[in-house]
């Protein structure tokens, strides 16, 4: 029987099946590499696992705090190139210049978000947007750290690990790109509980009735900007180790900002696991049309993406987590 | 508690606040009542600092307020709730008592059985696990007061309490104004229904067209000449 509340009470983890499906989902990342050994499979894991990492981050920052960003590449690109120059110019492992591409990234996340998290609604989308292609624009003609050209990563074949690059087999990189994927889905899951995700989730609801009960918005909008940042700058980071080559094109365009949104949109805005679900969903869509239109192509995934979001955001507004959920509740409600 | 000086407020060429002068003293309950447009929910901005006053000063226990911003101002003991309901709708109602504890509890648990006893005291413990934009009027009007109250404040303004709710909730949130001040809270309440107003209040301010016209014991203010010309009507002299 469908009761009064049935559409308003919450989905609890014990209603969406308990640990079991997250043991299995467990399960079966670590085993994947071993059972699909071939390279392109692999690599299409890679790169969810990188631009799902990415994804979470702007979830913090858009689907709890409600905060629109459209500059996260910024940070993806500030990592990648952290990373790429330290290595290329002074041998600096990239895992130190991982940790310098996230200094930096929230140095200009702080410089960033004081004055813009400031606006509300739409200005502030419009602002990370324009300083995002700002950005992109200081680096095509940044001489020092590439230009257009970029920067080539160089190859080292001795010491893998201290270079973070792993030439003879994929796997290495998948386990890495899954560690850090992990770390961002329990941070997420340990935020959507505590005290930071109350008041980002409470500022995104009514950020004046928040303010009435003491959070302080700039703080906390300003804290889940430098997270979000943190995220794209890590997956920046394992972009370029992985890819060898980064212009500004590559790690600073736009339409990577939009790509995220798209992947959490789809998956489901405001879900610890709507980032990775968008994005489980998208990039092999995007690796499809690559590969069947080749050079010929260029924006058929992007006419696919729009016709999934328009399906979603009429159909399903909380995305493939929300249609889930809803699903849930009609098994629920058929049972009782 | 709160003395509100001389505060003025213009929006362009309205004049929302000309010269409000009160105070309220703890323990007790102020009424602000005046008509639409009085400028009413515009005296609670100011004090709560969601507006600049143009001119004039807000004392909070002998101390100025003014220029702080609204988390801070709840921060040092004023809480609020909306004439235009603002629950998190994405949220339970627990998680929306929760918002306003954690500024004094640290763990989650510990606000989570601290928010359920603001629940039971509004009536809303069995909605506890309801998203919030599933619940009526009345329902968001208790969730508001409980949230307000979780933030513990020393002096709470309530805007419209009892408006927009079926007669039959009346007397319950009526009852709640009452047991906030037997537990010592100081209440500043807008209100409409004169009978509810008059049955709380110790004192009252009468605003009209943005100026203070009255300021008095509710017997007082239904006696006034002006505040029945302008807002009670003739069957209140």
């Amino acid at each position: 029987m469908v009761t009064e509340d049935s559409d308003t009470r919450i989905v609890t983890p014990r209603r969406l099946g308990g640990r079991i499906p997250l043991i299995l989902l467990s399960v079966a990342a670590l085993v994947f590499p071993w059972v699909f050994e071939d390279a392109h499979t692999q690599h299409v894991l890679i790169m969810i696992f990188i631009y799902g990492l990415m994804a979470l981050g702007w979830n913090i920052i858009a689907g709890y705090c409600g905060q629109i960003s459209l500059g996260q590449a910024i940070f993806f690109g500030i990592g990648a190139y952290s990373t790429s120059f330290l290595f290329a110019n002074f041998g600096i492992t990239p895992w130190i210049g991982m940790l310098f591409g996230v200094a930096v990234s929230l140095v200009v996340a702080v410089g960033i978000g004081l004055p813009t998290l400031r606006l509300r609604g739409h200005y502030f989308a419009i602002a990370t947007l324009v300083i995002g292609e700002i950005t992109q624009t200081i680096f095509i003609n940044w001489e020092y750290v590439g230009g257009a050209t970029g920067i080539w990563i160089p190859i080292v074949w001795d010491n893998p690990w201290y270079a973070f690059q792993f030439h003879d087999s994929k796997i290495p990189t998948y386990y890495i790109g899954l560690a850090f994927l992990t770390g961002g889905l329990a941070f997420t899951y340990w935020m959507e509980r505590s005290k930071l995700g109350l008041y980002f989730r409470a500022i995104r609801d009514e950020p004046d009735a928040a303010s009435s009960l003491g959070v302080d918005l700039g703080r906390y909008k300003l804290l889940a900007f430098m997270i979000a940042a943190t995220f794209a700058s890590l997956a920046g980071s394992q972009f370029a180790q992985y890819i060898l080559v980064i212009d500004p094109d590559t790690v600073f365009p736009l339409l990577l900002s939009i790509l995220i949104v798209l992947m959490t949109m789809l998956g489901g805005l405001g879900q610890i696991w709507g980032p990775v679900v968008g994005a489980a969903v998208l990039l092999p869509i995007s690796e499809a049309t690559r590969i069947y239109f080749g050079g010929q192509g260029g924006a058929e995934d992007l006419m696919i993406y729009g016709f999934l979001i328009v399906i979603i955001s009429v159909f399903y507004p909380r995305g493939l987590f929300g249609l889930m959920e809803r699903l849930i509740k009609r098994r629920d409600n058929a049972g009782s | 508690m709160l003395a509100v000086n001389y505060l003025n407020k213009s929006f362009g060429g309205l004049q929302a606040n000309q010269n409000i002068k009160f105070e309220v003293a703890e323990g007790e309950i102020l009424g602000v009542i005046g008509p639409n447009g009085a400028g009413k929910s515009t005296l609670f901005d100011l004090v709560t600092g969601f507006e600049k006053p143009d001119s004039g000063d807000v004392l909070f226990l002998g101390k100025s307020i003014l220029g702080l911003r609204p988390d801070q101002i709840n921060r040092l003991g004023i809480g609020r709730t909306f004439q235009k309901l603002k629950p998190f709708p994405q949220m339970t109602v627990e998680e929306n008592v929760m918002v306003g504890l954690m500024q004094h509890v640290s763990q989650m648990n510990e606000a989570r059985e601290e928010a359920h006893r603001y629940l039971e005291f509004v009536g809303l413990i069995d909605k506890m696990s309801v998203y919030a934009h599933g619940l009526s009027t009345g329902q968001r009007k208790r969730l508001e007061l409980a949230r307000a109250m979780a933030s513990r404040p020393k002096l709470l303004l309530l805007d419209e309490v009892t408006g927009g709710v079926d007669q039959k909730t009346v007397p319950e949130l009526v009852s709640l104004v009452e047991r906030l001040r037997t537990e010592g809270t100081t209440v500043v309440l807008i209100e409409h229904n004169m009978k509810v107003l008059m049955s709380l209040a110790d004192h009252v301010v009468a605003l009209h067209l943005g100026q203070q016209i009255a300021y008095g014991r509710p017997k007082e203010i239904q006696a006034h000449k002006q505040v029945i010309e302008s807002y009670l009507g003739a069957s209140y002299a």
